[in-house]
């Protein structure tokens, strides 16, 4: 929960998601769900010329199981909450 | 529970990477919380390094959704600009988890 919680805070930024794959693909955070299922959109892949095999996609369903990696903009992140906030969930748990 | 849904992608083309690897284009017709799709339509788009993108046509396929990595929503005019049969590339790899 409190991962969706955190994603849901962060749509409209931008975030590069890499993938199992090894795929990246860059865009704007659309929604995340409970299975922490990314929508992206303007989406381009990092690297174009090594993976052109989304240069028609430009928005995108990313399944959360094969997520890597979410990398965020520095200033999408609130330490102090989001270190509150994991202190919380550990208690709880 | 808020839901990220591909409703809104329901009979627009769309291009599946699956977990091994493979890129499936064609008409999504059906999803469900799993996941699996209904693609109608559908080819699937071989890359090589070798040759331009080899299609190959497959119809109407049940993709299951535990075999999916990526649904993207496929920009027909963007599509249409680019020329498969020149496009070079590495096959994707298989997702390791």
């Amino acid at each position: 929960m409190l991962f969706f919680s955190y994603f849901k805070e962060l749509v409209g930024k931008e975030v590069t998601v890499e993938l199992k794959n090894d795929l990246a693909i860059r865009g704007t955070l659309h929604s995340v769900d409970q299975y922490l299922n990314i929508k992206l959109e303007n989406t381009r892949v990092v690297d174009q010329v090594k993976y052109p095999h989304m240069l028609s996609v430009r928005n995108c369903f990313i399944r959360g199981s094969v997520v890597r990696y979410v990398q965020l903009p520095p200033d999408g992140v609130d330490i102090e909450i989001l270190h509150d906030a994991t202190r919380r969930e550990a208690r709880g748990s | 529970m808020a839901s990220t849904s591909l409703e809104p992608l329901v009979d627009q083309t769309i291009s599946v990477i699956t977990n091994d690897g493979r890129n499936i284009v064609g008409v999504l017709k059906g999803f469900d919380q799993a996941t699996n799709l209904i693609l109608d339509e559908s080819h699937e788009r071989v890359y090589s390094t070798k040759v331009g993108v080899e299609p190959i046509v497959l119809g109407l396929y049940i993709i299951r959704g535990d075999n999916i990595a990526v649904v993207g929503e496929l920009d027909e005019e963007l599509d249409a600009s680019l020329d498969l049969t020149s496009l070079r590339a590495h096959p994707l790899k298989p997702v390791q988890h």
